[in-house]
């Protein structure tokens, strides 16, 4: 007699030369929310696709047991049809077909090949219903926001039949209204009696919702621990628990000790940039940075806070080398002297640097090795005549494998086959390379585990010492509260306030962050 | 020092092979391949394959399509592509042999303007690609048909020949004879040894500096057995070449624009460059990739090597004809893919493109020796294109699961 839905016993995977899972264990009973947590690289991601059918039966040790019935999935179709889906970080959604359709795809209403329309767009309309999406189901999906995006995958997931819902990082990249409102979604889906897995960072967002967290560290299962005692009651599990679990040690302090920096130099301006007006790319009525001045001294962090839209990553790449919008005024001074930044060569000869918010997209060139990863920014320097010294670049990307602890076998290895905490490393060495004397760094420990996160502060930390000033934007207040020196707000694209470190509160800053903007974007 | 490195240099000498040829799995797989095909035909024709004068007549036969192959690789790396070599071949073809035979122009002064309008066009079609923003299909579709259009008005419909001596060797001739050996060309032999030395030497002095640098490299028996498979490799083709009538002009014209882009591609800032470019567009401008001069550039480079091909075609043929290049253009992309090209760019090799064109044109060559028709031939062409990468996206898959 089993009471659980899904019982995976001692799941084994390796990859060449890395064992991602060693003797995994991990049962969802009935209708439970389920939450798996761990450091990135931990196995959760390996996990799911073992039990999604990604990594198909026969790749792997150990076996698993679904509503009671063992499994041998051969690809994701298989899973699919027995009631699990996974639904990605990345939303798999074709922008340019219509939510209806895009509910369907792979599972049209069809007889003999031809698409039943008014059926279909009945069916979807139910659905949506069911998810609380109001829209209209002919609506193209490119056309709605990313929240309800998410929606549409969970319709397209309930179209399926789905028992067992897996969901990965699914509120990362919705703003608070709308993960409050997919959290509510998962808790009524619940109480239909669909079982669900959420692997999630957040672990306020586990307290709130999960009956049970499974922790892997290191590709094995470190403890199952209860959240709760019955669907509904007051979680009784707190954070510091989870992370203990997630990293085997107590954090005291999730931040590092602000080491000063005491050079000569030290409190000299390092950036100063006044007056920085950017319009829309495409609409060149909307300022969506208007008229912001800041400075950064050397040795300082400074934190940019700020809801989404607020204009701080526009602010950034536009002073990187004029790489958003339309340009409409405003100045740099770099070490006191004005620079020249209106292209990105220029911007890091000047001795700034840009760590990009998205870096899949803008960071890394992920078919190539960690090694031509980090020397891509600074070329020129590893190179006599315009040809690249390879050994000495080997050496370069050895050196900061070593000091930034980045985890890979190799540094030949492809970056794109690193977990999001290494990569975000190979990112961060690419640019103090370069050897900046200003860094910026945009959403720096997005998408990655406690244990990551808290190695990259050190490293922040240990630049400012360096004497170099440190710009942070960061969606996550206590991340800003625990490492800036003093933090700049912004709310629709203007500056909206500047604290220091000692009047710093989340209540202070979200207030500012609010603010309506008193002159509105002309 | 972390144990796993350690344990990287001593012990597990295998597993860094394996791991080598992974990581380039398409050009070794083709470099099997191509030996397959080569074994295979020459068995089949009864050893006529491998006969010195037939080795000679395969390197100058695919010359050309070899020349834009190494073009066309770089192109598709940066994430373009090039329809137009084909038409900008028979175009410059044309140029010169108007040059040479209704102007009179010498045959070196005919090739410096070839080569120059070769860059012109180039840089043209690399205008409207990284300047302008135009997909790089559309231009070169255009350039496809202006050239084509360009040839016939340059030659009025006609072919124009004869050409001088001296440019007909460009793709004709042989390195010159004369010294004490008897039954081989002395100047090949003597090339031979210098490429032994120079290859040994590069050989022990990579070795040297990875090992200044800590670095794991391969253990002594390894290392040996690889200097000995090429030495083996170089000796045999330089005394087949020698024993006929020597390295063809052309060879080294090919063998420096070989050494000289594998170097850029593999060694220079701008090589680099181009990978960033081609890998993620995004991120390599945001680490200060000057992405449009480097697209430029890539264009400026196909265009000469195209003007080049042309010129060694028209040599070949001693006439510049409009019929001149059609489906070069093809062939070269075939090339690129075959040797390892990928459709999203960022990877890939200059040696692949000659890997992937010499697999073209022994499979060509030993058709015909072998009496199997045109028609047969496309067919077979077609499902090696198709194996090949077919081949390379399963061998992905299996790796990347």
């Amino acid at each position: 007699m089993s009471s659980s839905v899904l019982e995976m016993r001692s799941i084994t995977k390796t990859f060449p030369g890395v064992r991602a899972l060693s003797g995994v264990d991990l049962t969802v009973r009935p209708g439970e929310i389920h939450a798996l947590c761990g450091e990135n690289g931990a196995g959760k991601s390996t996990l799911m696709k073992v039990l999604s059918g990604v990594h198909p039966h026969g790749s792997y040790e150990g076996e698993f047991l679904f509503e009671g019935e063992p499994c041998a999935f051969r690809d994701i179709r298989a899973s699919e049809r027995r009631g699990i889906v996974i639904i990605h970080q990345e939303l798999a959604l074709v922008p340019y077909l219509s939510i209806a359709e895009n509910i369907f795809l792979g599972n049209e209403h069809a007889s003999r090949g031809v698409i039943r329309w008014n059926d279909t767009v009945r069916r979807a309309a139910e659905l949506m219903r069911r998810v609380g999406l109001r829209e209209n189901p002919q609506t193209r999906v490119a056309d709605i926001g990313v929240g309800k995006q998410q929606l549409v995958e969970i319709a397209k997931a309930l179209a399926k039949d789905v028992r067992l819902l897996i969901l990965d990082e699914p509120t990362a990249a919705l703003n608070d209204e709308d993960s409050a409102k997919l959290l509510d979604l998962i808790l009524e889906l619940r109480s239909q009696g669909i079982a669900c897995i959420v692997i999630s960072h957040k672990l306020g967002e586990i307290r709130r919702i999960a009956d049970t967290v499974t922790v892997l560290r290191d590709g094995r299962t470190v403890e199952t621990l209860t959240v709760r005692a019955s669907p509904g009651a007051a979680a009784e599990l707190s954070e510091d628990r989870i992370i203990r679990g997630m990293v085997g040690r107590d954090l005291d302090h999730r931040f590092p000790e602000r080491t000063r920096y005491d050079g000569p130099d030290a409190g000299h301006l390092a950036l100063e940039v006044s007056g920085w007006t950017v319009r829309h790319p495409i609409d060149h009525q909307r300022k969506v940075v208007d008229d912001v001045s800041l400075t950064v001294r050397r040795g300082e962090i400074v934190g940019i806070a700020g809801l989404m839209g607020a204009g701080r990553t526009e602010l950034a790449m536009s002073v990187f080398g004029r790489s958003y919008g339309v340009y409409d005024g405003g100045t740099v001074r770099l070490g006191g002297r004005e620079a020249d930044t209106r292209t990105v060569p220029a911007a890091v000869a000047h001795g700034l640097a840009y760590v990009t918010e998205d870096r899949k997209t803008y960071g890394l060139n992920l078919i190539d090795t960690v090694s031509r990863n980090v020397s891509l920014a600074s070329l020129p320097k590893l190179a006599r005549a315009g040809v690249v010294d390879e050994h000495r670049e080997r050496q370069v990307a050895e050196r900061y494998r070593t000091s930034l602890s980045i985890k890979t076998p190799t540094v030949s290895e492809q970056v794109g086959r690193l977990s999001g905490g290494n990569q975000q490393k190979v990112v961060l060495g690419k640019w103090m390379h370069t050897d900046p004397e200003v860094l910026i760094l945009d959403e720096p420990t997005r998408g990655i585990d406690v244990g990551a996160k808290y190695e990259i502060y050190t490293v922040v930390d240990r630049l400012a010492a360096q004497g170099r000033a440190v710009l942070v934007i960061s969606s996550e207040l206590p991340e800003l509260l625990g490492m800036c020196d003093r933090i700049y707000t912004m709310a629709a694209g203007r500056l909206t306030g500047e604290v220091a470190r000692g009047d710093a509160s989340q209540e202070v800053l979200m207030r500012l962050m609010t603010e309506d903007g008193s002159r509105s974007a002309r | 020092m972390t144990k796993e490195t350690t344990a990287g240099k001593g012990g597990t000498a295998g597993a860094l092979l394996v791991r080598t040829v992974r990581a380039n799995t398409r050009q070794y797989g083709m470099l099997v391949a191509l030996a397959l095909i080569v074994v295979l035909f020459q068995i089949w024709t009864d050893g006529n394959l491998l006969k010195p004068v037939n080795v000679s007549n395969i390197v100058q036969q695919n010359s050309y399509i070899l020349i834009l192959a190494m073009g066309m690789m770089i192109v598709i790396i940066a994430g373009h592509i090039d329809l137009s070599v084909g038409s900008l071949a028979a175009f410059v073809g044309a140029a010169a042999a108007v040059l040479m035979v209704h102007h009179d122009m010498s045959w070196p002064a005919a090739l410096a303007c070839s080569l120059l309008i070769g860059a012109v066009a180039g840089a043209w079609q690399g205008f409207w690609i990284a300047y302008v923003g135009i997909p790089s299909f559309i231009v070169t579709l255009a350039g496809m048909l202006l050239f084509r259009g360009g040839t016939q008005i340059l030659l009025e419909g006609q072919s124009l020949a004869p050409f001088p001596r001296g440019f007909q060797n460009i793709s004709q001739g042989f390195l010159p004879e004369g010294g004490p050996l008897e039954n081989y060309h002395d100047l090949t032999v003597l090339i031979g040894v210098v490429v032994v030395a120079i290859v040994l030497f590069q050989e022990w002095r990579g070795r040297r500096r990875q090992r200044e640098y800590e670095l794991e490299v391969l253990p002594l028996s390894l290392f040996v057995l690889k200097c000995v498979a090429i030495v083996a490799a170089v000796v045999a083709f330089t005394l087949t070449l020698a024993s006929y009538r020597g390295v063809p002009v052309v060879l080294l014209i090919m063998c420096g624009i070989l050494i000289g882009l594998g170097f850029v591609m593999r060694n220079a800032v701008v090589g680099r460059h181009v990978y960033a470019l081609g890998g993620n567009r995004a991120a390599a401008r945001l680490s200060g990739v000057k992405d449009r001069r480097v697209t430029f550039l890539v264009f400026v480079n196909m265009g000469v090597l195209a003007a080049l091909a042309g010129c060694v075609y028209a040599a070949r043929l001693n006439a510049g004809t409009p019929q001149a290049g059609i489906n070069f253009e093809l062939e070269a992309i075939a090339a690129a893919f075959i040797g390892g090209a990928s459709m999203s760019g960022g990877v890939g090799t200059v040696l692949g493109a000659i890997i992937g064109g010499l697999v073209l044109g022994v499979l060509n060559n030993g058709m015909s020796l072998v009496g199997i028709g045109t028609d047969y031939q496309q067919v077979i062409k077609g499902l090696v294109l198709l194996a090949a990468v077919g081949f390379d996206v399963w061998n992905k898959r299996k790796v990347g699961s």
